[in-house]
């Protein structure tokens, strides 16, 4: 007994550090969108830093605690309400059995995420309780939860009345994702190469847990070819391959997709490079109709990209041991 | 065949055996993957062969990326001399061709297909030259398929035609993908088949559907309770056409647990099959008939 769903939100998900090592099957590692803040909550409420969680899309649940425990929401910025009163994010707080958490309009970011001192406790799957939902797997049953589930959660009374220091929490949304080109770069032309991170693109309705999509740029040219055997006859087509976490298909041409921790693990469409890891983040907290441009940098900075966000991570650790 | 390699992002290296498809891009792919899996380098977390080409993930902290990318280099002159062939199996997966299913979803995405006025068997045979449906189904059965790739989403097998490319079946992917695929559907795009292990978008054409589950995360349909992912690359697929009495035969014994798929051990050698597909496959269904 534990934690019982009221209201289930508009999709809420369990989700650890993810599964990797099944992508060759075409199960993705999944996990939080947002590994920074998952880890920061889990460390907040006194948990393993890959503990599971509730990741919440734009609308928070409510959910009723059947034992004591102690809570930190991450992510996102919307109001977290203990019984109708308000408690800060980024910040553990004891929570009564018989209390209910709930939440109020999304003001920032797109997901938060919720974690419970003991972690929630659904059965693993391939090593993780991540929700991978089209391949029901994970989670409550391998989907979202709904109302009237009763989520387990581990040992651990947690420790409340810690908060993460303001400069440790990460400052709204970003408008920049960096990308290393390459993949099927050099199938659209110069012109086209220069337009893709010069115009601004909007973050598309179409952005969830396997990708997010992006429109409002010009249309990618192709450098002719004669379609290679398997590959089908459309410019944009490749006999299909592996997808990267984070590669940027333009089916078309398009409209680009970039794959997050859901992504599907191949196909046959063409990649003009992926975003780095560090900025992987981000795109968790960007929300529809938000403007983007993308940013080429070369491996040199995506590395140091990716160094500055684990020394970011190691703060985050050291400031909450 | 050029091998091509590029970074995918920093913790991705993507190699491509060839541009086009081919089994001895395949063959050359696989080599390698497996030699990359056997180097057991540290830092790597996910190898991935696809068709003609592979995918290594790694992390930059562990092996930079550069460095990785020499190890794979170093990798493909082994690969390229390894022998291409292997043991595998054969397995005879029972096809409902024109079903009720399929038919529906099709007729509901009509307007994103390049014939809005027929079905997409209709479609593929014309394209394919072909003077009836009829006609086309029994050549998309009558030879074995190849499982070239595992992947898209949860154990769903690409399927290579076994016969000379003069003869391989092609047809586009739908103009504008679906948002719903029968789970189990039979699909083709390129000259690629694929099995819908899941019920999900697609923009494969669609033939027909299989009453034989091919994933279960439960893990609880006999032949799928030592791995939830039946199919692996390398994988020899006879396709079976039934009519709707079977199908629903088969469903209602699979969901009693008494049955299982007819499978063989079998010897795949490529350069046999370049020599003559036709007395390899007629070995391979042998083989099966014997199971």
């Amino acid at each position: 007994m534990a934690l019982e769903v009221l209201k289930p939100g508009l999709l809420t998900t369990v989700q650890d550090l993810g599964r990797p090592g099944y992508f060759h099957l075409g199960i993705p590692e999944g996990g939080a969108m947002d590994r920074e803040a998952l880890i920061a909550g889990n460390l907040l409420v006194g948990n393993e830093e890959g503990a599971a969680a509730l990741e919440a899309v734009f609308v928070g649940p409510e959910l009723a605690f059947r034992r004591d425990a102690t809570v930190a929401v991450t992510g996102g910025d919307m109001p977290v309400m203990l019984d109708g009163e308000e408690r800060p994010g980024w910040a553990s707080f004891p929570v009564k059995a018989g209390q209910v958490l709930s939440f109020g309009y999304l003001r920032g970011g797109a997901r938060v995420y919720i974690c419970v001192s003991g972690g929630i406790a659904t059965e693993p799957a391939l090593g993780s309780r991540s929700t991978y939902a089209i391949g029901a797997l994970g989670g409550v049953g391998g989907r979202a939860i709904a109302a009237g589930d009763v989520l387990p959660l581990g040992e651990g009374a947690g420790k409340p009345g810690r908060s993460l220091p303001e400069n440790l929490r990460r400052a709204g949304p970003k408008d920049r994702l960096r990308v290393v080109t390459g993949l099927y770069w050099h199938r659209i032309t110069p012109e086209s190469q220069k337009a893709f991170f010069a115009d601004q693109w909007k973050v598309a309705p179409e952005a969830d847990r396997m990708g997010y999509r992006f429109r409002g740029g010009r249309p990618l040219d192709f450098v002719p070819r004669t379609p290679p055997f398997g590959a089908g006859s459309d410019p944009s087509n490749i006999v299909d391959g592996c997808y990267p976490y984070g590669s940027i298909q333009v089916p078309g041409g398009t409209e680009p997709i970039v794959l997050h921790r859901d992504a599907v693990s191949g196909g046959g469409y063409f990649m003009i490079g992926a975003v780095i890891s560090a900025d992987m983040d981000l795109i968790a907290q960007m929300q529809p109709h938000m403007p983007v441009h993308f940013e080429e940098v070369g491996m040199e900075a995506a590395l140091a990209a990716r160094a500055e966000r684990a020394k970011g991570v190691a703060a985050i650790r050291a400031a909450l041991a | 065949m050029k091998t091509r390699y590029s970074y995918g992002g920093d913790e991705h290296i993507f190699v491509e055996m060839d541009e086009e498809m081919s089994l001895d891009a395949f063959f050359k792919a696989i080599s390698m993957a497996n030699a990359v899996r056997a180097a057991n380098l540290p830092g790597v977390t996910e190898v991935c062969p696809a068709n003609a080409s592979f995918q290594v993930k790694f992390d930059p902290d562990v092996i930079a990326p550069a460095a990785m990318m020499e190890e794979l280099k170093r990798l493909e002159h082994a690969a390229e001399d390894a022998p291409k062939r292997m043991k595998t199996r054969i397995i005879e997966v029972p096809v409902y061709f024109q079903d009720p299913w399929t038919h529906e979803t099709l007729m509901r995405f009509r307007e994103r297909h390049q014939d809005p006025n027929g079905t997409d068997l209709e479609y593929a045979a014309r394209i394919n030259g072909f003077d009836d449906v009829a006609g086309f189904i029994e050549a998309y059965h009558a030879n074995p398929w190849f499982v070239s790739m595992v992947g898209f989403v949860a154990g769903l097998p690409f399927l290579y035609q076994l016969v000379e490319r003069e003869r391989q079946l092609e047809a586009p992917k739908y103009l504008r993908p679906r948002t719903d695929t029968p789970k189990l559907t039979i699909g083709h795009g390129g000259c690629f088949g694929a099995l819908y292990s899941v019920r999900g978008a697609g923009g494969y054409q669609m033939f027909g559907i299989t009453p034989m589950p091919i994933y279960d995360p439960t893990q609880t349909i006999s032949y799928m309770r030592d791995f939830m992912v039946f199919f692996r690359p390398g994988d020899i697929v006879k396709w079976a056409p039934i009519g709707r009495e079977e199908h629903d035969r088969i469903a209602a014994a699979i969901e009693a647990g008494d049955w299982t798929p007819k499978i063989a051990e079998v010897d795949f050698d490529l350069a046999a099959f370049n020599a003559d597909p036709d007395a390899t496959n007629a070995k391979l269904m042998e083989a099966l008939r014997g199971a």
